[in-house]
């Protein structure tokens, strides 16, 4: 029985944090406010879930209890700063009278409201996607520096940092205007997409239905800016990725690499509809990261049914690099470089990035398949054990283990 | 939440106060700090003289060492502060937007530290 309320509580945590710090936040009282009732609220459900069951409406539940929490704590501190009330009080009265420029942005959730907020100018930009993804979807700083490839200790420097910042700058829980949303979608993009991939990734499934909720999201972003190609470009990326999703594993659950996978296993629906949102991006002819990525995803597809010549991807990574020049977009044009007849080329890409990339398991696996091409078998077994060591995922382990990057 | 915001200008943009063009430069400014007034936002603030005139100070033990001029010899220069009350940043930010050295300058926003609890 206490083990099901402690399993309860931490269910909903996963599935409802950033929607809860939304909902907290929204009534003017700050992000570290709400984030500290919110805790107190868990800490509280669970003492008391285990002894007297789990609420029907644990959501529901957790929201009261924060609220009470934040009603405490405002009702403590009015002695000490009468100010607070009159700072929400002002806050409500500006949201109810500031006049939005062409008319009210139709938000479908808090949680993207959120994200805007999150992209504020006035915050870092650097930190913008990492604090969306620890303020709306629950990430620890861990989690999040894996997928930025910095350290843990680095990036919860960085997020302290944010959030004093949107504290002590004062940054309002305000939908932005229309005219700055253009401005702050890319950040959110970001990190809708840092947070797919890691659901992506998660072989393990410690976070299930991230890459659901990070679909979600961009789905609803999508709805919210016809105009952005971007936003567009985004979900085809993540259609194209999800499409394949099956067939990453054979029956048995071992890794199977893209070149080998089982193309009748592939979600032909959800390609034709990254297809079209890649054609409806294109009639806006302003190409950028997403709709790059997306565009070598569906050259991946393509090639599975019909020729294409070598030059094209490689042709669109330089263009991706051009636009966005990450470790990955570099680490993923030099494999196609390699495959491509050209290994040579591949690695002194590769040594260009050593220093960026050197706890980077892509890294060490792509260097481990050139060398190999190459000749250089003993570097490249060497290169092999590095990338084994770098991943949790026990089915990539087993097929680098095996000798999977030199068939 | 109370702001101050920092009026920043080029010395091209100052020198326009000893030209004929002056009125066009104060009357911009005296109608952004009317703004402000009516919209009930202003808690106080100056102009300041020219740079020229500033008199910068260091105290090292017990000894003053007193120079002429900021204390930064830098591109833009301060000319004047106000202190604002609004509800949040973007509506801090709003009001240096419109201030007449924003486009010919910058404008500082910072939060003004509450008085100790």
């Amino acid at each position: 029985m206490s083990d099901d309320a402690r399993r309860a509580v931490e269910r909903v945590a996963r599935t409802s944090y950033g929607r809860l710090i939304a909902l907290l936040a929204a009534r003017g009282v700050g992000l570290a406010a709400a984030e500290d009732a919110l805790a107190q609220a868990l800490a509280a459900a669970l003492r008391v879930w285990p002894t007297r069951g789990v609420p029907d409406l644990p959501d529901a539940w957790l929201l009261t209890a924060a609220r009470r929490n934040l009603g405490h704590d405002r009702a403590r501190r009015s002695t000490a700063d009468a100010g607070v009330a009159t700072m929400v009080l002002l806050d409500d009265e500006r949201a109810a009278a500031a006049p939005i420029p062409f008319g009210p942005i139709p938000f479908g959730d808090e949680r993207l409201k959120l994200m805007f907020v999150c992209a504020h100018p006035a915050i870092d930009p650097g930190s913008q996607p990492a604090l969306m993804l620890q303020v709306v979807l629950g990430l620890d700083a861990a989690t999040i520096a894996a997928s930025f490839l910095v350290s843990p200790a680095a990036m919860g420097q960085r997020l302290v940092r944010a959030k004093a910042k949107i504290r002590d700058a004062g940054i309002g829980f305000v939908v932005p205007p229309a005219t700055s949303i253009g401005e702050r979608t890319a950040a959110v993009l970001q990190a809708i997409y840092a947070a797919y991939a890691t659901g992506w990734e998660d072989a393990a499934a410690t976070r299930p239905g991230l890459a659901d909720e990070a679909m979600w999201l961009a789905r609803l972003a999508v709805e919210l800016l016809p105009e952005n190609p971007e936003a567009a470009g985004l979900l085809a990326l993540m259609l194209y990725c999800e499409a394949r999703r099956a067939a990453r594993r054979d029956p048995v659950g071992r890794f199977v690499p893209l070149d080998r996978q089982d193309t009748t296993a592939w979600d032909q629906a959800m390609i034709a509809e990254a297809e079209a949102l890649l054609r409806t991006a294109a009639r806006f002819a302003r190409p950028g990261r997403f709709q790059l990525e997306a565009a070598i995803q569906s050259l991946h597809v393509m090639a599975a049914t019909t020729a294409v010549p070598p030059g094209a991807l490689i042709a669109l990574y330089d263009r991706l690099i051009a636009v966005a020049p990450t470790v990955g977009a570099e680490i993923a044009r030099a494999a196609a470089l390699a495959d491509s007849g050209a290994p040579a080329a591949a690695l002194d890409r590769l040594d260009a990035l050593a220093e960026r990339a050197a706890t980077h398991q892509p890294w060490w696996a792509t260097r481990a398949r050139v060398l190999h091409l190459l000749g250089n078998h003993p570097a490249a077994a060497v290169a092999a054990a590095k990338a084994v060591s770098l991943t949790d995922d026990a089915a990539i382990r087993a097929f680098v283990a095996g000798g999977g990057l030199f068939n | 939440m109370q702001y101050s915001l920092l009026y920043f200008e080029t010395d091209t943009e100052r020198s326009r106060r000893d030209t004929a063009d002056a009125p066009a430069y104060w009357g911009a400014w005296t109608a952004y700090m009317g703004a402000m007034g009516a919209a009930g936002v202003m808690v106080g603030g100056n102009g300041l003289m020219p740079p020229a005139t500033a008199t910068t100070l260091r105290l090292s033990g017990a000894t003053r060492h007193v120079e002429d001029g900021p204390f930064a010899d830098t591109k833009e220069k301060l000319g004047g502060y106000v202190v604002i009350e609004v509800p949040d940043l973007d509506a801090a930010l709003d009001w240096a937007a419109q201030a007449p050295c924003a486009g010919a300058g910058s404008v500082e926003v910072r939060p003004v530290m509450p008085p100790a609890a």
